[in-house]
């Protein structure tokens, strides 16, 4: 069962705001309904479900209702109807007490402009929720350290906020976040409000986070990047309240909906968002244990390849094996292939974007090899295939034109 | 013209009120200056028991602590400067005044700021009153106070607490509305119940405005307690209104030194305050 569902949930602003929903199902326009009841659409009929352990972002531009739409999960703006079911339990029905209950235990909130208390300084502010729960000082004193820990906020402890930099106050929100160990993060523009470099850098600390924590996150941003950079899917609001279109991030990038999403797409730079762990290609391999001199030679024949990797029992990367180190060691008569191994060649992550890829791509003759943290081989990313994939995305009427056909054009024309 | 002031007579309208209160509530302004009273002794004794110099030592430490060198220098000078001039139990019983006055008004004063600033329509209402309050002119108060209390300090702190409530209602409404919305929403976002947002967060933050309040409500208490030398109230108001009853430069001279310093040194110590907690 999903954790959050949301079901046929609208918000409306205004006065007597019910009146407002037969006329959007009439197919009224934003406009029409705001001249006629004076209402404004914030959201506006959207229903779905957000998994257990994903990282779900909403993204649309201002205006979009999507600070709207994070609020209406913790209750901190009414629905004006619909459902929200969180396990299974409608919290929109649910009253002030039970919502704090909620709102203490089971989801916590970052805010874009941090939302810290000025007079209280680090660790203060990391326990305010725990604090407001009623745990003991103690206790809540050794969460909050564990919390400041675990953002790299160690040593400012004891700090106020106004002596931190953006970055860092936005960890302290993040830590107050996590000091309650609540299941689902609602994290509002968290990073919007930081400059790009820190930005990014605060993107990989979630992402690494998220590796081992595995919360439950509905991040909002009106940045497409960072959507397809953090969601394991994305939710895409248009202008009019409206989802547009849920999907991972391939999905959006390959088949937008429709035309405001293609239009949203468009300017994203493909290079930086697909990954060496996408395009990567599998590639026949040595083991170490068993393969030797002979093996080696007729696996590089079949790939007509003048070398080949080798890897261990496990699929851990040992290195590269080169066909004239093969052949000596042949008329040697050994049969150890981990004696000629080389380790001159590139490797990255999976995460990698090919963009950061291609300079390295262009210089190496071999393909760049894709590991993972325990250098367990997943495959390679050669040169073509990573400009098979820049092109894919180009626009033919933009790219170069050869000097010869210029030439005869000009020619014909002035023939005519 | 003259028949219609004659059925709505303001002034007289005023005196009627003024004068229903005193027969049929007399219990109850007695019960207010027996408090005040108490409470105004109390205070008296604390200011007066100490000897000068003791004092002088203590508010001169306290302006050390709270404001630094120069502060603290102004003041051992400016008190000893005091002493020297014969003024000190004088002082002392404005200081005490002006105390009393104030600890009333704040006991009334904060919680009426935050109720403003809760509630539109109290603020609605509040408003309108603060205004009158402040601007009329400071000895009107005196008659209804005198009417009501009788001549003597109490009637003094009374006309005073009135005088100067407005700053400190004003500055804890406006401190209070000015907490950004985000700390609201962090606040309820974490499950914070309304008094714990109130006294973990929206007071902390709105210290620095409402301490400007309470430094207003002082010096205004301090004006308005001179002026109240006129019905019996004692201390440095009585002085100089001897020295323009009686034309006698020299003690009219001595009493107004004597306020400004008395004066300076409220505004500096309070002020460090309103600052320390900006930083």
């Amino acid at each position: 069962m999903a954790l959050i569902e949301v079901k046929d949930l609208y918000k409306i602003f205004g006065p007597n705001p019910k009146r407002a929903i037969p006329l959007i199902k009439e197919g009224k326009s934003k406009k029409e309904i705001k001249k006629e009841t004076g209402c404004t659409i914030a959201i506006n009929d959207a229903s779905f479900e957000i998994h257990r352990k994903e990282t779900f972002v909403v993204m649309g531009l201002s205006g979009s209702g999507k600070s709207t739409f994070i609020r209406c999960l913790n209750r901190l703006i009414k629905p004006t109807a619909g459902q929200i079911l969180i396990d299974g339990v409608d919290i929109v029905k649910m009253d002030s007490e039970q919502l704090r209950e909620l709102r203490r235990y089971k989801m916590s909130m970052v805010f874009q402009h941090f939302g810290l208390l000025p007079h209280r300084n680090v660790v203060n502010n990391v326990e305010f929720g725990l604090e407001l729960g009623g745990m003991e000082k103690t206790e809540r004193r050794e969460k909050a350290m564990e919390a400041i820990k675990l953002v790299g906020l160690e040593g400012f402890e004891f700090s106020l906020p106004s002596e931190l930099s953006g970055g860092m106050q936005q960890r302290v929100g993040l830590a107050r976040a996590l000091a309650n160990d609540a299941e689902i993060l609602l994290m509002d523009e968290a990073f919007s409000a930081l400059d790009p470099l820190i930005r990014a850098q605060m993107q990989d600390e979630l992402l690494d986070l998220q590796d081992k924590m595995h919360k439950t996150i509905i991040f909002i941003t009106h940045d497409l990047d960072e959507a397809l950079k953090i969601g394991d899917r994305i939710a895409i609001l248009g202008p009019d309240g409206r989802i547009r279109q849920i999907g991972v991030p391939e999905d959006i990038l390959s088949n937008p909906a429709d035309n405001y999403v293609k239009e949203f797409v468009q300017n994203v730079d493909r290079t930086k968002t697909i990954t060496a762990g996408s395009i990567k290609q599998s590639c026949p391999v040595l083991n170490s244990s068993k393969d030797g001199p002979k093996a080696a030679l007729h696996l590089m024949e079949k790939h007509s390849k003048s070398y080949a990797y080798l890897v261990d029992s496990q699929r851990l990367l040992k290195g590269i094996i080169h066909i004239e180190d093969v052949i000596e060691l042949k008329k040697k008569k050994e049969n150890d292939l981990s004696t000629i191994v080389r380790h001159d060649f590139y490797t990255t992550t999976p995460d990698t974007a090919i963009a950061d890829l291609l300079g390295t791509a262009l210089q190496t003759k071999h393909p760049i090899v894709v590991i993972n943290e325990e250098n367990k081989f997943l495959g390679i990313v050669s040169r073509e295939m990573i400009i098979a994939e820049v092109n894919e995305g180009v626009d033919e009427s933009d790219t170069p034109t050869v000097f010869s056909e210029i030439l005869e054009e000009t020619e014909t024309l002035e023939n005519e | 013209m003259n028949r219609i002031r004659e059925i709505f007579d303001i002034g007289a309208g005023f005196e009627n009120i003024i004068e229903w209160l005193t027969e049929e509530a007399d219990w109850l302004f007695d019960f207010i200056a027996l408090v005040v009273e108490g409470f105004l002794e109390g205070v008296n004794w604390l200011f007066h028991f100490p000897p000068a110099l003791v004092m002088i030592g203590l508010f001169s430490l306290l302006a050390w602590r709270v404001a630094g060198k120069g502060v603290a220098l102004f003041t051992l000078i400016g008190f000893l400067l005091i002493l020297y001039m014969g003024y000190w139990s004088e002082t002392m019983d404005t200081l005490s005044l002006v105390f009393s006055a104030v600890i009333f008004g704040l006991l009334i004063g904060l919680p009426l700021g935050i109720w403003a600033s809760r509630s539109d329509s109290a603020w609605k209402i509040m408003r309108p009153v603060l205004d009158f309050m402040q601007t009329l002119p400071a000895f009107v108060y005196l008659i209804p106070a005198v009417l009501l209390f009788k001549l003597g300090p109490v009637p003094g702190v009374i006309a005073t607490l009135i005088f100067s409530l407005p700053p400190v209602v004003r500055l804890t409404n406006l401190g209070i509305r000015q907490v950004p919305l985000e700390i609201r929403e962090a606040c309820r976002a974490f499950g914070a119940t309304p008094k714990q947002m109130l006294i973990k967060a929206e007071i902390p933050v709105a210290l620095p405005t409402i301490m400007a309040g309470v430094n207003q409500t002082i010096m205004l208490a301090l004006s308005m307690v001179v002026i109240s030398g006129m019905i019996g109230a004692g201390g440095l108001g009585n002085v100089v209104l001897k020295g323009i009853t009686q034309l006698k430069i020299d003690m009219g001279f001595e009493g107004g030194i004597c306020i400004v310093i008395l004066a300076i040194f409220l505004d500096r110590v309070t002020q460090a305050f309103t600052t320390k907690d900006k930083s």
